[in-house]
């Protein structure tokens, strides 16, 4: 298997106590930016939390960069880093001792970890408040937060589960700049989002899933295309996309 | 009307006009459905088809704790009890341990009343008046306060009532007038509190000192009593001659409460119209500030941020070696849960005092000290491993890291055990200064103890959020019944094992079950 490919995803399912993901092929080559969308209870989050190990899959199988998620998690998670809408972090650390926290976790050296420590709060305004305890911060800066250390291991492929949900437009602004520029330097990242303008403005290539399924993918003039609405919005391509595919499960059932 | 309002109407009747028509009694009836509702999922699990087994199981209970407050009374009360300066003594006492524990609920229970957030934003921004509600919630919070401690009461009560005669019942109007009364001084000292600490601090000063009332107050009477050599039991002071002849006359104000406990009916309205005065005031009085203060409460969620000075990244060592720091500094920095999860250590403050007055001299105190320790190494120990288990507030972080899962628990055992170990060190230490054995036995089943209870919490670990800890019993009743279960069998391994050696087997045989029930019936997990 190619380790160009950052992430092969075939045949993938997954039940609770209806199927929330029902056999899902999905490829994401290094270095995309990929933006996953699709109504709620698609099946998204459950996807993207069975590629970080946070759930085990029915069916089907997960590589990350050459790495059999199931069969090999220790080398696979070593790539990945995952960011939730809710940020899971310490209150009672700061983030520097978050990050020291982190780095231990993904076993790089302090000395490189430090470095890289302070560059991303720095990059990421957190400066100010470095030395705080986190149980104060605003939900953006949470949020902050949790992408420094998501990204102070350096990971090949970041997964981020609706990572500007609640963020106000500055904070907004600057991680979807430090997000860019990781992808300039050859990081990939899956991303899932409501907001449809950041998918068209950030992602390479846009996947929609519904009940459970990849329904379309590619760019958004591919989109845009297949779904024979060539000046049409991303919103109006996913809504006919979405409306489409429901039709469809109604018309089979 | 819509179409779901007239599906409400049909299954509900008409929708209350709300708070014009009667605020206090809309506000209760509001208070009590929530309540009700809470309990039942309390006692149910959220699951209401174990209503009926719930319910067997508290009337089996209940008649359990009647049959054993008989087997202790009966021998007491077979010539009857006079009203004597040693029946009102032991009365008073334990009114005294009552209104301690009483005390200590009301105030964890009016602080989360300031600070639980579910509805006040809902309510402090709806037109209706919120002194209203708080009047209401007063009143809720001296029916609690009243019904903990009627519950523990009422099996001793009953019995009284039933084997030395019925004027024993007023026993619960006394303890409606302490309620009362303690829920009074919780509120007056949430409000003092919010004036000199701020209420950034109150929480954190409240729930503190509930846990120290709650538990201090016991422990104390212990140590007083070893002190006096009255014993290791908590009420040995209050039965001892020397305390009975320091008692002042049997006229004296001093026997109020007791004597309208024995029925003196008189004794008991003059309580209940001062404790029902004392409410209707402070009522009055505290409720047309609860907006204000709760809405300050919510503007500070946590005490004021704390900085930690930046001393650059240590270098690495073991992945488990981060783990563990992580624990401890996440413990260090909690003093509420520190000092909820410590409260353990202050039941071993009495032991300590038995070993300090009996150092050097017999070795009678160690079938007393050993026992006592090693249940409460267990004790904490689970409490211990639950926050580190359970209680991970960044559990998706650790489950997505490189980092094998035995790994991870292994750190947060070591964690664990480490804690366990600086507290039980100086008791070994000092044991074996005098006692080699005792001090084998002491470490041994301390250490058993500690692993048995972290195995329990092992099986039974779950996703939780440390703030939860408090009800963390709730959430799994077989793992809380365990740990009790193998830290009491343990205790008692100790004890029998220092008198002698080959006794420990039966208890030990017992522990292994307990051990096999509690891996037989723990939760499975996905595979």
């Amino acid at each position: 298997m190619s380790e160009s490919k950052a992430l092969v995803i075939r045949n993938l399912e997954k039940s609770f106590d209806r199927p929330a993901v029902r056999g899902l092929d999905l490829t994401i080559e290094g270095g995309e930016f990929y933006a996953l969308l699709g109504p709620n209870g698609a099946g998204k989050t459950t996807t993207l939390r069975m590629v970080a190990g946070l759930l085990k899959p029915d069916n089907g199988s997960i590589s990350v960069f050459g790495h059999d998620v199931i069969a090999d998690p220790i080398a696979a998670k070593r790539m990945v880093a995952w960011v939730s809408d809710e940020p899971m972090i310490y209150d009672k650390l700061t983030p520097m001792e978050y990050l020291e926290f982190v780095s231990g976790l993904w076993s790089v050296p302090s000395d490189i970890a430090e470095r890289r420590a302070l560059e991303l709060v720095s990059w990421l305004g957190l400066e100010a408040h470095a030395g705080e305890r986190c149980s104060g911060f605003s939900k953006g800066m949470r949020q902050k937060v949790a992408l420094a250390g998501a990204l102070v291991h350096e990971p090949k492929l970041i997964i981020l589960d609706e990572p500007l949900t609640g963020l106000d437009a500055g904070s907004a602004r600057q991680v979807k700049d430090v997000l860019l520029s990781k992808v300039r330097q050859g990081t990939t990242i899956i991303m899932t989002t409501h907001i449809l303008e950041v998918a068209e403005r950030m992602a390479e290539r846009i996947g929609v899933i519904a009940q459970g399924r990849l329904i379309a993918q590619g760019s958004l003039d591919e989109l845009r295309r297949n779904a024979g609405k060539q000046d049409s919005t991303l919103e109006e391509v996913f809504l006919n996309l979405v409306e489409t595919d429901d039709a469809d499960m109604e018309f089979a059932a | 009307m819509s179409a779901y309002q007239t599906s409400v109407a049909a299954a509900h009747g008409p929708l209350s006009s709300g708070p014009e028509r009667s605020t206090l009694l809309w506000f209760a009836r509001h208070e009590f459905r929530l309540i009700w509702r809470d309990f039942v999922s309390l006692m149910t699990g959220g699951k209401p088809q174990r209503t009926a087994i719930v319910a067997t199981i508290i009337v089996t209970f209940i008649a359990g704790m009647h049959w054993f407050a008989g087997v202790l009374i009966a021998p007491a009360v077979a010539d009857g009890l006079g009203k004597t300066i040693p029946v009102l003594l032991a009365t008073s006492g334990a009114l005294v341990m009552l209104f301690s524990l009483m005390f200590s609920q009301a105030i964890e229970s009016v602080t989360r009343a300031y600070y639980a957030r579910s509805d006040l934003d809902l309510i402090l921004s709806s037109p209706a008046p919120s002194h209203r509600l708080f009047q209401v919630r007063t009143l809720v919070l001296c029916a609690q306060t009243v019904s903990l401690s009627m519950l523990i009461s009422s099996p001793v009560i009953n019995v009284l009532a039933f084997l030395d005669g019925a004027h024993w019942l007023a026993a619960y109007g006394v303890l409606v007038a302490l309620g009362v009364l303690a829920t009074c001084l919780a509120i007056g000292l949430t409000l003092l509190l919010f004036r000199w600490v701020g209420t950034q601090r109150t929480r954190l000063f409240a729930q503190i000192m509930a846990a120290v009332v709650g538990a201090g107050f016991v422990i104390a009477l212990q140590v007083i009593g070893i002190l006096l050599g009255q014993g290791y039991s908590r009420f040995s002071l209050f039965v001892s001659d020397d305390t009975v002849a320091a008692m002042p006359d049997i006229s004296s104000m001093v026997w109020l409460p007791a004597s309208a406990v024995m029925g003196q009916i008189g004794t008991l309205f003059w309580l209940l119209g001062v404790s029902s005065l004392l409410l209707a005031l402070v009522a009055s009085a505290s409720s047309r500030r609860f907006a204000d203060d709760a809405l300050a409460a919510s503007s500070h969620g946590e005490v004021a941020v704390a900085s930690t000075l930046f001393k650059g990244f240590k270098p690495s060592r073991t992945v488990r070696s981060g783990l563990r720091r992580k624990e401890w500094a996440l413990l260090k920095r909690d003093p509420w849960l520190m000092s909820q999860t410590l409260q353990q250590i202050l039941y071993l403050l009495p032991p300590a005092v038995l070993l300090w007055m009996n150092y050097g001299e017999s070795s009678g105190a160690f079938y007393v000290i050993v026992p006592v320790v090693v249940m409460a190494a267990g004790q904490l120990a689970g409490g211990l491993a639950w926050i580190t288990i359970s209680g991970e507030d960044a559990h998706e972080l650790i489950d997505t890291a490189p980092v094998a899962s035995g790994t991870i628990l292994r750190a947060k055992v070591e964690a664990v055990f480490v804690v366990i170990g600086v507290i039980l060190a100086p008791f070994v230490f000092a044991i074996g200064v005098f006692s080699i054995r005792a001090a084998i036995a002491l470490a041994l089943g301390g250490a058993m103890a500690s692993a048995s209870a972290v195995m329990i919490q092992l099986w039974f670990r779950s996703q939780a959020n440390r703030s939860l800890f408090r009800r963390r019993q709730v959430s799994s009743r077989a793992a809380t019944i365990c740990e009790a279960l193998v830290s009491i069998l343990w205790a008692a391994a100790a004890g029998v094992g220092l008198l002698f050696a080959p006794f420990a087997i039966a208890p030990i045989v017992l522990i292994l079950i307990v051990l096999g029930i509690a891996l037989l019936i723990r939760p499975q997990r996905e595979a």
